[in-house]
């Protein structure tokens, strides 16, 4: 049989507020344990919620960026349940009256599709703290920095139906959110956690299957992987005969295998009602088209822009709009180096790989874009050869000086441009190269050009790869002509 | 010293017929040689009560008007006390001492006001006869026989047994005002709003309310205008000026319109009560004010509705007492769930598990439209009640309770007769209205209460009313016989 697969996605997304959604404790990643957390994050007795203004312009702004509808009043309810990371015994979350209502995102798969994906709505919920299980001799220890760090939660439809969609709509969710700068997109630190709800029927059915959820996927590469993996067990079990078990499922990225955590009859009674510490928050018009009027370029409308502005290609254009810091970056080193082409040649090619290879991100680059574009200024004047620009790259990404004209200095790599020297060395390698000289002499004219290149070579060699390979060509050619 | 009103020791501190030091060893006194009859005290701060003291004496030295500087007073220990043990009669909280001052602490101590120590109450303010606390039941000072009322029992005893001359007590309800009946004492609760939740274990958030008890009107308007203020810690404080509740004491009730609703003389109220609260009604005519007969059609339900709206909300606010963070923790847990189940059945005594359990059911799924959303609606029907029966009147007066203070254990195995207490004050909480009770008389020589209601923020009022009462009937200063 022809199996379709049908996606939705729970995204839960950090929002990059100073203080936390109902406290004024600092929300920084990596903070010592329990250093982060106040008494109200401790959920001490007489203590109340209060609410984080910043972290409703946060939902606000991502709202307007997907067109959705504002709820002009939001309510937050209490989902109970105990974890002894859940200080309070509930989580402060929002159920019937969300901040952020329907919506839509667009996105493009890599043959050139597009799809436009349903946002059921988005809600402002509090994260919880963490549960260590290592290092405590059989106990747990509870950290709880994380615990009230605000959160949105943004639900779609069911519309995408297989791994590549579901992926390409969650880069599209990190590029929408990171270009807002309402959240660090730092995967790796947890700023961005997939739950995935799978669910499998004949291809040409209308009724949807039972579904699975895979929850707490915090990589896309993951996500790719729980998805397909599912997806193979749920047509497995269904064509041996079985049927599927509504359940919450854990994937493992590590050892690339997954297992059912809880079904739908052993899940929590959650027991919600409206918070009565937190009022109905209401947003007038006002409120939301000030937001909407500070809001900033949306990936879209800046790949555009690259595109017209600096004559990036497509491909190109859409790679660095695609989240925020990218793009900041790009459009600094374009706009200090005045060369966009080889602005973005840099950011994707050099720049990109040191990232990759250190598994950082570009807000986090040991080489900013200032020095990036005094490398790039270097190049254009002549100072030194593409080649020898990576070299000082590489010392800037080392540490090894501060500007590219520092590294340069200390390094002796300048590029010897100065006519006289280039001659004497151009004059040097001819009269020590008499075999070449008379094959350049006897060659056709038209085949001399491609004999220039040993000339070239030994002057490179001799000047220790720093003279100006343009100078020397004209050198070369004016004096060995001379000898014809 | 202690028969003396606030009023009356606020003169004599300024008059140096004693010191607040004096005057605070007094007092002390009295707790460690008289209080073992009522059991009201479960802290005496005296090293605290003390220090406070001294400061307040050179605060009068130098002229502060306040009129609670040098005051000692007792708090009700549901409000958080910094470095000193907040139980809220409960074994959970046995050995918690909190890190901060509840805002009405903090509030009372800048007045200048000395904290004697810390007052029993029913378990988590579950309890209309101080039964449930886990210090032991308090004693009405009038009977020892007898309950002070509840939940603020240990306030009412403490102040009717003249060991302070004033309390802070809190009302979700009627824990005020019945016990204000019970023990013959002026008892108000404020508007929802008026005075901060912040430092006060919560019981049932959206009810919950701090007021104070003393042996006078004016005593209770000195207080509550140091007690209320916004407080941005508190979401649900109402963001309005405070008032000196004693500047408008003295105004004529000439052309005041009371309403009487005939729903608070019904079935099960004593006749002896009846009969004095109508005697009063006939003192108010006959300084101008006129009776108005009005209907509070939906009060016959305003106890099941409470019985619904404050166990669900106390369910969730009592989830953070799991033996994780800080308060009573079973021994040698074996896993997580025998952690909680241990701690939570050791930690909490009888009636706060009942209403623990009532509120879980009542909002679990299936039954939450039944009970909650239905409250929820019984509660708004109540509230336009008393919104229409306010467009006729400027004050509602009924009894406080149906009987006078009865015999330990009467109603110990009927949960339901307990609830029934508090009939005819439930109904103030659910619409968030000031209320409040001062003594009319004695049946089976024991003080009644009359209760007065007013409209949002018409505090001022209400302690107007009682007060000019007071200047012309004595029920007011009687103690309980054998008090000296």
């Amino acid at each position: 049989m022809e199996w379709e697969t049908v996606i939705g996605l729970e995204v839960h997304v950090q929002l990059a507020t100073k203080t936390k959604i109902f406290s004024g404790a600092a929300t920084q990643f990596g903070a010592e344990p329990n250093t982060q957390a106040c008494a109200i994050d401790l959920a001490m007795p007489g203590t109340l919620p209060v609410a984080n203004e910043e972290a409703f312009r946060y939902a606000v702004m991502f709202g307007l960026a997907i067109d959705a509808e504002i709820g002009k009043e939001s309510v937050f309810e209490r989902k109970n349940y105990f974890y002894p990371d859940l200080p309070k015994g509930y989580q402060t979350t929002q159920l019937d009256q969300p901040i952020v209502g329907p919506g839509k995102v667009d996105i493009t798969l890599d043959d050139g599709r597009t799809k436009t994906v349903r946002i059921h709505h988005a809600h402002l919920e509090e994260d919880a703290g963490k549960s260590l299980h290592e290092d405590f001799h059989g106990m747990s220890g509870i950290d709880l920095n994380r615990a009230g760090t605000p959160l949105i939660e943004i639900v779609s439809e069911p519309d995408m139906s297989n791994a590549e969609e579901a992926v390409a709509y969650a880069k599209k969710l990190h590029s929408i959110v990171t270009s807002l700068g309402i959240c660090d997109g730092e995967m790796s630190q947890g700023s961005m956690r997939f739950d995935v709800n799978i669910s499998i029927r004949p291809k040409g059915e209308e009724k949807l299957g039972t579904r699975t959820e895979t929850k707490n996927l915090n990589s896309f590469r993951f996500m790719e992987e729980a998805i397909a993996l599912e997806v193979e067990r749920q047509i497995e079990v269904l064509e041996s005969g079985g049927s599927i078990t509504q359940e919450t499922r854990l994937y493992d990225g590590d050892t690339g295998k997954a297992r059912a955590m809880r079904s739908k009859e052993e899940a929590n009674d959650y027991r919600y009602f409206p918070c009565p510490d937190l009022l109905p928050v209401v947003l007038d018009e006002d409120y939301i088209n000030a937001v909407r009027e500070h809001l900033p370029e949306m990936p879209e409308a800046r790949k555009a822009r690259f595109a017209s502005d600096y004559s990036l290609n497509d491909y190109d254009a859409g790679i660095l709009s695609s989240d925020r810091a990218t793009a900041d970056y790009f459009e600094q080193t374009a706009k200090l180096s005045g060369d966009a082409k080889l602005a973005a040649n840099w950011v994707m090619g050099e720049v990109s790989a040191k990232l990759n290879a250190s598994e950082t991100t570009i807000t986090h680059s040991v080489v900013n874009a200032e020095q990036l574009a005094g490398v790039i200024l270097r190049i254009k004047d002549g100072t030194i050869s593409s080649k020898t620009a990576k070299t000082v790259f590489e010392a800037l990404w080392n540490q090894e000086g501060d500007s590219a004209d520092a590294v340069i200095e200390a390094k002796g790599l300048k590029q010897v441009s100065d006519t006289g020297a280039l001659e004497a060395m151009a004059d040097e390698v001819i009269a020590n190269s008499p075999k070449q000289v008379d094959n350049y002499k006897n060659a056709a004219e038209d085949k001399r050009p491609r004999m220039l290149g040993y000339f070239v070579g030994q002057i490179m060699k001799a000047s220790k790869g720093q003279a100006n390979p343009q100078a020397i060509n004209e050198i070369l050619l004016k004096k060995l002509n001379e000898l014809l | 010293m202690h028969t003396k009103t606030i009023a009356e020791l606020a003169a004599g501190l300024r008059a140096k017929e004693y010191t607040s030091v004096e005057l605070t060893q007094h007092f002390l006194n009295r707790i460690k040689n008289l209080d073992s009859q009522y059991n009201s005290f479960v802290s005496i701060t005296e090293e605290i009560a003390l220090a406070q003291a001294k400061e307040a004496d050179e605060r009068l030295a130098k002229g502060d008007a306040n009129p609670l500087c040098g005051i000692p007073i007792a708090h009700k220990d549901i409000f958080c006390t910094n470095g000193v043990r907040t139980a809220c009669g409960s074994k959970m909280l046995d050995n918690f001492i909190p890190p901060y001052d509840a805002t009405v602490v903090e509030n009372l101590r800048a007045a200048g006001a000395v904290m004697l120590g810390k007052v029993n109450m029913d378990e988590f303010a579950m309890g209309s006869s101080n039964e449930t606390s886990f210090y032991g039941p308090v004693k009405n000072p009038w009977d020892t026989d007898c309950v002070p009322g509840g939940s603020s029992g240990g306030s009412a005893a403490a102040v009717a047994g003249l060991l302070a001359p004033g309390a802070t007590a809190t009302d979700t309800g009627g824990s005020i005002r019945q016990p204000a009946s019970h023990c013959g004492l002026t008892g108000i609760k404020p508007t929802y709003g008026r005075v901060s939740r912040w430092g006060m274990i919560a019981f049932a958030s959206s009810l919950d309310q701090a007021g104070v008890l003393t042996r006078s009107a004016e005593d209770a308007a000195i207080m509550l205008s140091a007690m209320a203020s916004y407080d941005d810690k508190d979401s649900t404080c109402i963001n309005q000026p405070t008032e000196d509740y004693t500047a408008t004491l003295g105004n004529s009730l000439d052309g005041l319109r009371i309403g009487v609703p005939k729903e608070y003389f019904g079935e099960g109220l004593r006749p002896e009560i009846a009969e004095h609260v109508r005697t009063a009604l006939k003192w108010y005519e006959g300084q101008g004010a006129t009776l108005v007969d009005i209907e509070l059609p939906h009060t016959h339900l305003s106890v099941p509705a409470y019985y619904v709206i404050a166990p669900a909300e106390c369910s969730a606010n009592l989830s953070r007492f799991d033996g994780v963070r800080y308060g009573h923790r079973c021994d040698d847990p074996k896993d997580l769930n025998d952690l909680y189940k241990r701690t939570r059945a050791e930690g909490f005594g009888d009636e706060v598990k009942r209403r623990i359990l009532v509120g879980t059911y009542a909002l679990s799924a299936g039954y939450y439209d039944a009970y909650y959303r239905k409250a929820m609606k019984v509660r708004r029907l109540i509230k336009q009640d008393f919104d229409q029966a306010f467009e006729k009147v400027d004050v509602i007066m009924g009894p406080t309770t149906t009987a006078p203070a009865f015999k330990f254990g009467a109603k110990g195995n009927d949960p339901v007769a307990m609830y029934l207490e508090d009939i005819y004050t439930i109904a103030t909480n659910l619409a968030g209205l000031p209320g409040l009770s001062i003594p009319c008389g004695l049946v089976d020589e024991k003080p009644v209460g009359l209760q007065v209601i007013g409209k949002a923020f018409d505090e001022g009022k209400l302690l107007n009313v009682a007060h000019q009462y007071q200047l012309a009937t004595d029920f007011h200063q009687l103690t309980a016989p054998g008090i000296k």
